[in-house]
């Protein structure tokens, strides 16, 4: 990939919730969500962010969205800060940004036909006669692999991988640059999974997209991301090739996570465990280490041109 | 727990503060005040001398002042005089305060005896005769008018055959104090009681059923079925745990409900309540009357909440607050 | 292997939907034997878990019609009065559910959960059971036991609570433990603990595990034996090895293809054309994944299909298997919405 500039730079990104107590309910301290986070991502990229439950990816991705409130930090998109930006012009800005939900059971309306579901984006923004809309999102069903009279019908008529597809053509509507994928295959069935991945693929050549594809699921993240960035709480303990981070991971958190991927090989199921406990022996030991003297995470130090971890 | 119950009672002060403001307003708001109806339209007293004593009634002072003083004099017990009965309001309250609270809470303790076994009984063998008789039921008392029904009963128990007394709280023979006051007390409230209850009790048991055919298809339940335990204790170990949690913590609701909706019920059976006093005042424009019991019922209703959201957060771990 | 702890014998499970029957589990014969693990691996709908639940009689009978016999140690499941059901559940057979976020009581201590199978199946004094929930949390691995006993569900982590849902199924020693997804709802390292911790567990209690899964990854890791089920049936069964080496039914084979933990990067996974069919539309002769390989000539499937050893342990459904190749026209891709 040659050198050019990020489609989206998120610099020192922080996200903080109150915790409130007390018997006068005040924000006592705060929950660092997403605590002092940097990356970018290229135009056609795919960039996994990777974590367990609880150390922000999700927060993070809501929060370059705007579904969350940035406490601090710059949100870099096509050079412009989202982060400042309010109300409406947030919203024109951010329509080159869509978001593909985990549950697409739970993300579509299920009172709305798959017409009124995909078109809403357009509704939103352009101003189109119900013939050029219905001509765009049939257009855009065909794309997505489903028949264009799907429109008249509702999400319940559809398969889930089916429906994830339904919230990727709504997501595609407005040509957006950069879809934030926060778990799109976790809820599905293996072949369902696959459809999905390969499908997504196939778009991100053919619009030239680029994903922040958010998953706990390293199986998956492997297959479809050139890079990874991997989430431990709230700030990102490693970042680089998706290649390099699974053949030579260098945080102790990282080489964790990887060693509790489970074996496809039934012959080598020993050989893992071993390495599995050695992994976490290591971690227990070292855990202290992770941390300065604030007791907060370092900061990424590059280690080659495109590999970094949170090392003093 | 403690701070919770504290910050719970606090937050109580402002809402009853706003609770008396609105109601001050209104009550000035209404034609006429305390002077006018009780001396105006009198052919001695010139308009002069009704200044005056307005002057001295404070009724000429700004709004704050009157409303401080009003509010002052609340809490301290004294709630004006009502110019119909010629009698402190607080008067006039204190029985029917006490023949409200005993109706309410025999409705209540009956409409429970009723709900919560009917209740069971559907959710647990739901889709059985039984549940579809008691959702009949529960429809029939639904979408019966209160007053119809309760002037059948009247009719039919209290005229007709005679078993009950059609009026009143209490024999006017009866001693009080002695064992005929308490039995004749218990015989009046018989039938306000019953129509009362059979009525309020369609919500629980709608309410009760319907939660407990939902906690039935919980995952902890069939954990608890998985445990072999027999099905009486998954019932009542598990299931009737979690469904009665929400009928308990509702119950400080409820109550003050019944003292507020006792309007039907007191005025048909002439039963000497709160209810009852407030349909008298309301047509004969006794506003300081009016006035206080909106605030009674009005304050019922927010520490009946209150005491609820504390029920709850005895009763649910997960609410209960460090 | 042990000896066999629990035989299913042409288990028929079916569930009455607006007036009709419809099999969701059809025809499944399997042993488990005392000390193995035995996965049942399949996708959603394929019938794994209604099996599980019948094996303990968790559906709802009114609505329930079971067919066959699954005997636990000789005696047929499916006769037993609820009484004497209750005797076995609980306390001869364990049961591990999917989700620990609603697995547990949210208004009961976790030391009371865990102390209720023994009031019923074991002769012990109150202090008793209170020592063994606490030695049976520290088994699980739950260090600070005696906090623990009196927290309330919400007061614990998803991994935490797995661990006390373990707990529960094994309070009283249980010849059996039916684990339903027990890591699907857990992070990737928690998962790894929990499989580990099941497997230490068998191999302290010689008993007999049944795993249902979907994921190819936690069987590989931990299944002595392996069957493959679609469309309520079992379409292969064989030791792990065996089937990860040479899986045979074309369903199984496809399955493999299509995880991206077994494919290179960027790759185009497999994807297996149609959509598995529900319970209502499901077809019953023949061979059940013939629809979703429409390439293979019909003469290749068997008429009335059935397991078959095809050689020592490794069984197969129907005769499909033996001309199968993948299609890899792209056609199949694009699948259309059927309502």
């Amino acid at each position: 990939m040659k050198k050019m500039s990020p489609l989206l730079s998120v610099q020192r990104l922080k996200v903080y919730f109150p915790i409130r107590g007390g018997f006068w309910h005040r924000a006592i301290d705060h929950t660092r969500a997403t605590d002092d986070v940097s990356f970018e991502i290229m135009e056609g990229e795919t960039y996994g962010l990777v974590g367990e439950s609880g150390c922000g990816k999700t927060t993070t991705g809501r929060a370059i969205i705007g579904l969350h409130k940035a406490t601090s930090g710059k949100i870099l998109f096509d050079g412009i800060d989202l982060a400042k930006l309010r109300g409406k012009e947030r919203r024109r800005r951010t329509k080159d940004i869509q978001m593909v939900f985990q549950d697409p059971y739970a993300s579509l309306n299920g009172r709305k036909k798959v017409l009124d579901i995909v078109a809403e984006p357009l509704r939103n923004f352009e101003r189109m006669s119900p013939q050029e809309e219905k001509r765009a999102v049939q257009t855009l069903l065909e794309r997505v692999g489903l028949d264009a009279d799907a429109a008249y019908r509702y999400p319940h008529q559809f398969s889930g991988g089916q429906r994830q597809r339904i919230g990727i053509a709504r997501a595609l509507t407005l040509n957006p640059k950069l879809i934030i994928a926060d778990e799109p295959v976790s809820a599905l069935d293996v072949s369902v999974q696959a459809q999905v991945l390969n499908f997504m693929q196939d778009i991100q050549k053919e619009f030239n997209l680029a994903y922040l594809f958010i998953s706990h699921d390293l199986g998956v993240v492997q297959h479809i991301c050139d890079r990874i960035g991997i989430m431990y709480r709230g700030r990102l303990v490693e970042e680089g090739l998706a290649e390099e981070v699974y053949s030579n991971p260098q945080h102790l958190y990282t080489k964790r996570l990887i060693s509790a991927i489970p074996e496809m090989e039934p012959a080598q199921r020993l050989a893992k465990r071993r390495v599995r406990q050695s992994v976490q022996e290591q971690y227990e030991g070292a855990y202290d280490q992770f941390f300065d003297k604030d007791g907060k995470l370092f900061d990424l130090k590059k280690i080659s041109k495109t590999h970094s971890v949170a090392v003093p | 727990m403690l701070t919770f119950i504290m910050r719970r009672m606090a937050i109580m002060i402002p809402q009853l503060l706003l609770l008396s403001l609105i109601i001050f307003v209104l009550a000035k708001a209404m034609p006429g005040d305390a002077v006018s109806g009780a001396i105006q339209g009198n052919p001695d007293v010139s308009a002069e001398q009704l200044e005056e004593i307005r002057g001295k009634m404070g009724l000429n002072d700004p709004w704050y002042t009157q409303y401080s003083r009003w509010l002052g004099d609340f809490v301290q017990g004294d709630m004006g005089m009502s110019y119909v009965h010629q009698q402190p309001v607080t008067t006039l309250l204190a029985g029917r305060l006490g023949n409200t609270f005993l109706l309410s809470l025999a409705t209540l303790i009956v409409s429970y005896l009723i709900a919560i076994p009917l209740g069971i009984i559907a959710g647990r063998w739901h889709q059985s005769w039984a549940d579809k008789l008691i959702v009949g039921y529960n429809y029939f008392s639904i979408a019966t008018p209160l007053f119809v029904f309760a002037l059948l009963v009247l009719f039919v128990f209290g005229f007709y055959f005679n078993w009950f007394p059609l009026g009143g709280s209490v024999d006017i023979q009866a001693e009080g104090g002695s064992w005929e006051y308490v039995v004749s007390k218990a015989h009046h409230l018989v039938l306000p009681t019953l129509s009362g209850a059979l009525l309020a009790t369609a919500g629980t048991i709608q309410y009760l059923r319907n939660d407990i055919i939902e906690t039935k298809l919980k995952d902890f339940v069939k954990t608890a079925r998985a445990k072999g335990i027999p099905e009486r204790r998954v019932y009542t170990d598990h299931i009737l745990r979690n469904s009665l949690l929400p009928i308990a913590a509702f119950l400080g609701y409820e109550i003050t409900l019944l003292i507020s909706g006792s309007i039907f019920i007191e005025s048909i059976y002439s039963y000497p309540g709160l209810g009852q006093l407030f349909v008298q005042s309301i047509s004969t424009r006794d506003f300081t009357v009016v006035s206080a019991l909106v605030m009674i019922s009005g304050a019922a209703v927010i520490v009946g909440t209150m005491l609820s959201d504390i029920i709850l957060s005895i009763v649910d771990p997960r609410i209960r607050i460090e | 292997m042990g000896k066999a702890l629990l035989e299913i014998e042409n288990l028929q499970t079916s569930f009455r939907i607006k007036g009709t029957d419809y099999a969701a589990v059809d025809d499944v014969s399997l042993c488990i034997h005392e000390d193995e693990v035995l996965a049942i691996v399949g996708e959603s709908g394929c019938g794994k878990s209604a099996l599980a639940l019948s094996i303990i009689g968790l559906h709802e009978p009114r609505v329930t019609d079971l067919r066959g016999a699954i005997r636990f140690e000789g005696e047929n499941l499916l006769e037993l009065s609820r009484k004497k059901l209750n005797e076995i559940r609980g306390k001869e057979i364990g049961m591990v559910f999917q989700d620990p976020m609603t697995a547990l009581n949210p208004l009961l201590t976790i030391g009371s959960q865990i102390e209720e199978p023994m009031k019923y199946h074991m002769d012990l004094s109150r202090i008793a059971r209170k020592e063994r929930a606490l030695d049976l949390l520290r088994r699980v691995g739950i260090r600070d036991e005696a906090l623990v006993h009196a927290r309330y569900p919400h007061e614990l982590s998803g991994g935490m609570r797995q661990r006390v849902v373990i707990a529960i199924a094994l309070a009283c020693n249980p010849r059996l433990l039916i684990a339903d997804e027990p890591t699907t709802a857990l992070d990737v390292t928690i998962q790894a603990q929990i499989m580990e911790l099941l497997k230490t567990l068998q191999s302290e209690m010689q008993s007999g595990i049944l795993l249902i899964t979907h994921d190819l990854g936690v069987v590989a890791e931990t299944a002595d034996r392996v069957a493959v089920m679609y469309a309520g049936q079992i379409v292969e069964l064989a030791e792990v090895d065996d089937i990860f080496a040479r899986p045979l039914h074309p369903y199984t084979r496809s399955l493999f293809q299509s995880n991206p933990a077994k494919m290179p990067r960027k790759g185009r996974l497999h994807v297996i054309q149609g959509r598995v069919p529900n319970l209502e539309n499901l077809k019953r002769e023949g061979c059940r994944f013939a629809d979703r390989v429409p390439w293979v000539p019909k003469t290749e499937h068997a008429r009335s299909p059935v397991l078959q050893e095809v050689k020592r342990g490794h069984f197969v459904r129907c005769t499909c298997y033996k001309n199968f190749h993948f299609n890899t026209g792209r056609s199949g891709e694009k699948d259309v919405a059927t309502s």
